[in-house]
C-alpha cells in the first residue's frame, strides 16, 4: 500500500493542485500554530505567577501588631499592641512542633556612609532565620548569626547595591560603615532575586538595634517559618492558633478583627496558584477550541476536495481503479498534507515561542513554552482527525458508480 | 465475445419507474465494428453502461468472453473493466491536470505495472494514434480531436478485448469526426472488437453492422457494407 508508485502519484497530484494542497495544509498549520502559541502563553502566565513567589519562602507567617477596635477586660479600644522579645520566646516554645524558625524584624530608614560616600537605606534588624525567609543569597562573608544576636555585635550584612554605591570597586568585607553615627563592621554581602530594592538593604542583629534604640525590647513584626510537611490545611490551622495565642497573651478580644494581623504566604500562594490553574484551564479550553476548529476546517476542505474530484474519481474507476485504491489515494494525500503542515505549524509555533522568549515579561508572560509531548499529541490528533475527515468522503466517493461520477459536469 | 440475453433495466425516477431496456438480445463476435443507433431516450447509453460494467441490469444475462457478468462487487467490476474493456466518452473524460502520457499510462498503474513499462507502453500507444509528438501536453493544450485520440490511446493501452465508444464524435466537427472514424476502422482492421454508440447515420455507416434501438427494444439489426472513412477525409 505504501509503495513508491503511490507516493509518486500523490506527489504528482499535489504538485499539480498546489492551491488545493496549500489551502488544506494552511488550515492544519494555522490550527497547530495557534494551539502551540496560545498554550505557550498560558504556560508563560503560570511561570510569571510562580516567579512572583520564588523571591521569598512560601512557608511563612508574617505577624504584625496593630490597634485594637474593641474594649476588652478593662482595656479601652484603640489600644496599640506591641510585640516584645518574650512574644518571640513564647511562640517558639508553644509552637515548637510546627516551627522551623522565628525572627523579629525592626525596620528603620537610616543614613549609611563609608568614608565620603553616604546614602539613605532601610536597615533591618533581624535574627539569623531571616536569611531563609527573604532567600537572601550570601555571596561573600556570612549572614547575621546567633552569636551576633547574643553579643549585641555591631556587624552588618549589606546588599549588593549598597556595596556598589558605597564601596565602588573596593572589597567591603571587614570595612566599617557608619549607620546613624555608629560604626558597624561589614561581615557579609548578599544578593536577592526579589529585585533592586531588596539589594538596597542593610541587615544588623536585632538585639544591637534594640540597644541602640534606647534599650527597648520591642519588635516591629515577627516572621516565622513552619515545617512544610504540615501542608496547606496545617498552615491555616497554625495561623489561627498563633492569632488566638497572641490575642490571649495581649488581652485582645478574641472577636476583635484587628489587634493582630497575620499574613499567610501559603494561602496567598495557594490563591495565586488556583488563579494560574484557572488560567491554564482557560488556555487549554481555548486551545482545544482551536484544535476542533482546525479539525472542522480540514473536514470541510476534504469534503470539498472529494466533491471537486468526483469526476476524476469516476474516470479513475472507469479505467480500473478499485474502491480500495481510491480511498487509499485520498487518505494517503490527506495524511501526507496534514503531517507536513502539522509539523510546519508545530515548528512555527515552537519557533515563535522561542523568539518571544522573555520579550513579553512586561505582560506577565515569562518564558512561554509548550511541553513538546503536548504539542506532538495535538499534531497527531489533528493528523488523525484529518485522516478520518478524508476517509468519510473518500469512502462515499469510492462507492458512487462511475457513470454517476462521469455525468457530473 | 459479447452475449446479451433478455436484458431489462428500469430507473426509478421520482415514483414511477422508467422502463429503459425491455428485453435486449444481442451477440457480438470478435472483430466486429458495431454501431448502436437510436434517438435520445432509446436506451442506447444505458445499454453501453451495462456492456461497460458501469451499470447493472435488473434481469437477463451478460457474458463477456465466456465470463458471466453478474452481481459483481465494485472491486471485481473495476478489475473486469480494467482487464476486458476500454472506454471512449463523448466528453473525453481525461484527467485535466495530467499530461497525455500520464493519462494514457493511468490504467496500467491500476494494473500494477512498473513505472518504466507504463511509460513505454503509453508512449507506443500514443504514437499509434498519431500523437507521438504531443505526449507532454495537458488536455487543455490539445484540440478536441487530439483529446479523443488520447482517450482512445488510454482505452487501448491495456489491450482490452472490447473498445466501447459512447458518441466518440459527438463533440467533434465533421472532418475531425471522419479522421477519428478512420482511426477506429484501422484499429478494427487489426482485429479489435469495437462498439460505437452514435445517433449520426454517417458515422454508423462507417461501421460493419448497425443495431437500431427504439424505446428499449432492438428494432433492426443489419450487417452493412462499410464505408471507409479515409475516402471522406481531405
Amino acid at each position: 500500500m505504501w509503495n513508491r508508485d503511490r507516493w509518486l502519484e500523490v506527489f504528482e497530484t499535489l504538485r499539480k493542485n498546489k492551491l488545493r494542497a496549500a489551502l488544506s495544509g494552511f488550515t492544519i498549520a494555522l490550527g497547530i500554530f495557534i494551539f502551540v502559541t496560545l498554550y505557550g502563553f498560558g504556560n508563560g502566565l503560570k511561570n510569571a505567577f510562580q516567579e512572583f513567589f520564588l523571591d521569598d519562602a512560601t512557608n511563612t507567617l508574617w505577624i504584625y501588631p496593630a490597634q485594637t477596635t474593641k474594649p476588652y477586660k478593662g482595656f479601652k479600644s484603640r489600644r496599640n499592641i506591641e510585640f516584645k522579645n518574650d512574644d518571640l520566646k513564647d511562640l517558639e516554645t508553644d509552637f515548637s512542633l510546627f516551627l522551623e524558625g522565628i525572627t523579629p524584624r525592626i525596620s528603620r530608614g537610616s543614613q549609611v556612609s563609608y568614608l565620603t560616600e553616604s546614602n539613605s537605606y532601610t536597615v533591618r534588624a533581624v535574627g539569623p532565620v531571616h536569611r531563609a525567609i527573604e532567600k537572601s543569597l550570601v555571596y561573600a562573608g556570612r549572614y547575621i548569626n546567633e552569636i551576633d544576636v547574643e553579643q549585641y555585635s555591631k556587624h552588618a550584612v549589606i546588599g549588593r547595591l549598597v556595596a556598589k554605591d558605597l564601596f565602588k570597586s573596593e572589597d567591603p568585607l571587614g570595612k566599617f560603615v557608619i549607620i546613624n553615627d555608629i560604626a558597624f563592621k561589614v561581615v557579609g554581602l548578599f544578593y536577592d532575586e526579589g529585585g533592586d530594592n531588596e539589594e538596597r538593604m542593610v541587615y544588623i542583629p536585632y538585639t544591637t538595634q534594640q540597644r541602640l534604640l534606647g534599650g527597648t525590647d520591642r519588635v516591629d513584626q515577627i516572621v516565622l517559618t513552619f515545617r512544610p510537611e504540615i501542608g496547606y490545611q496545617g498552615a491555616l490551622q497554625l495561623e489561627a492558633n498563633v492569632k488566638r495565642f497572641l490575642k490571649r497573651k495581649h488581652h485582645i478580644d478574641p472577636d476583635d478583627p484587628a489587634g493582630i494581623y497575620v499574613r499567610n504566604v501559603a494561602s496567598d500562594l495557594k490563591q495565586n496558584q488556583d488563579f494560574a490553574s484557572v488560567l491554564q484551564y482557560i488556555v487549554t479550553f481555548v486551545g482545544m477550541g482551536t484544535l476542533i476548529a482546525g479539525i472542522i476546517g480540514i473536514s470541510n476542505i476534504m469534503v470539498y476536495v472529494v466533491r471537486e474530484r468526483t469526476k476524476e474519481l469516476g474516470i479513475r474507476k472507469a479505467i480500473g481503479a478499485t474502491p480500495k485504491s481510491i480511498i487509499g489515494m485520498i487518505l494517503h494525500e490527506s495524511i501526507f498534507i496534514t503531517s507536513v503542515a502539522g509539523y510546519v505549524g508545530l515548528f512555527a509555533g515552537v519557533g515563535t515561542l522561542a523568539l518571544i522568549g522573555d520579550k513579553l515579561e512586561d505582560f506577565f508572560i515569562y518564558n512561554p513554552q509548550i511541553h513538546i509531548g503536548t504539542a506532538i499529541f495535538a499534531t497527531f490528533l489533528l493528523i488523525g482527525f484529518g485522516a478520518i475527515a478524508g476517509y468519510v468522503p473518500a469512502k462515499r466517493a469510492a462507492r458512487i458508480k462511475p457513470i454517476v461520477a462521469l455525468r457530473d459536469e | 465475445m459479447i452475449h446479451l440475453t433478455d436484458i431489462h433495466k428500469s430507473y426509478n425516477l421520482n415514483t414511477n419507474p422508467l422502463h429503459v431496456l425491455k428485453g435486449i438480445n444481442l451477440s457480438i463476435a470478435e472483430g466486429e465494428l458495431v454501431a448502436i443507433m437510436g434517438a435520445s431516450g432509446s436506451g442506447k447509453s444505458t445499454m453501453l453502461n451495462i456492456l461497460g460494467i458501469l451499470d447493472e441490469a435488473d434481469s437477463g444475462t451478460y457474458t463477456l468472453d465466456n465470463t458471466p457478468i453478474v452481481k459483481l462487487n465494485e472491486t471485481k467490476a473495476a478489475q473486469y473493466r480494467n482487464k476486458f474493456l476500454g472506454f471512449v466518452f463523448q466528453s473525453f473524460n481525461l484527467i485535466s491536470y495530467k499530461t497525455a502520457l500520464e493519462n494514457v499510462s493511468l490504467p496500467l498503474y491500476y494494473q500494477g505495472l512498473p513505472r518504466k513499462e507504463r511509460q513505454k507502453k503509453a508512449k507506443e500507444q500514443l504514437t499509434k494514434v498519431g500523437l507521438g509528438e504531443r505526449t507532454h501536453h495537458v488536455p487543455s493544450e490539445l484540440s478536441g480531436g487530439e483529446k479523443q485520440r488520447v482517450a482512445i490511446a488510454r482505452a487501448l493501452v491495456t489491450e482490452p478485448m472490447v473498445l466501447l465508444a459512447d458518441e466518440p464524435t459527438g463533440a467533434l466537427d465533421t472532418k475531425t469526426s471522419y479522421e477519428l472514424m478512420a482511426l477506429l476502422q484501422e484499429i478494427n482492421d487489426q482485429g479489435k472488437t469495437i462498439v460505437v454508440i452514435t445517433h449520426e447515420s454517417d458515422i454508423a455507416n462507417m461501421c460493419k453492422r448497425i443495431v437500431y434501438l427504439r424505446d428499449g427494444v432492438i428494432v433492426e439489426d443489419k450487417k452493412i457494407k462499410q464505408k471507409k472513412a479515409k475516402d471522406y477525409v481531405e
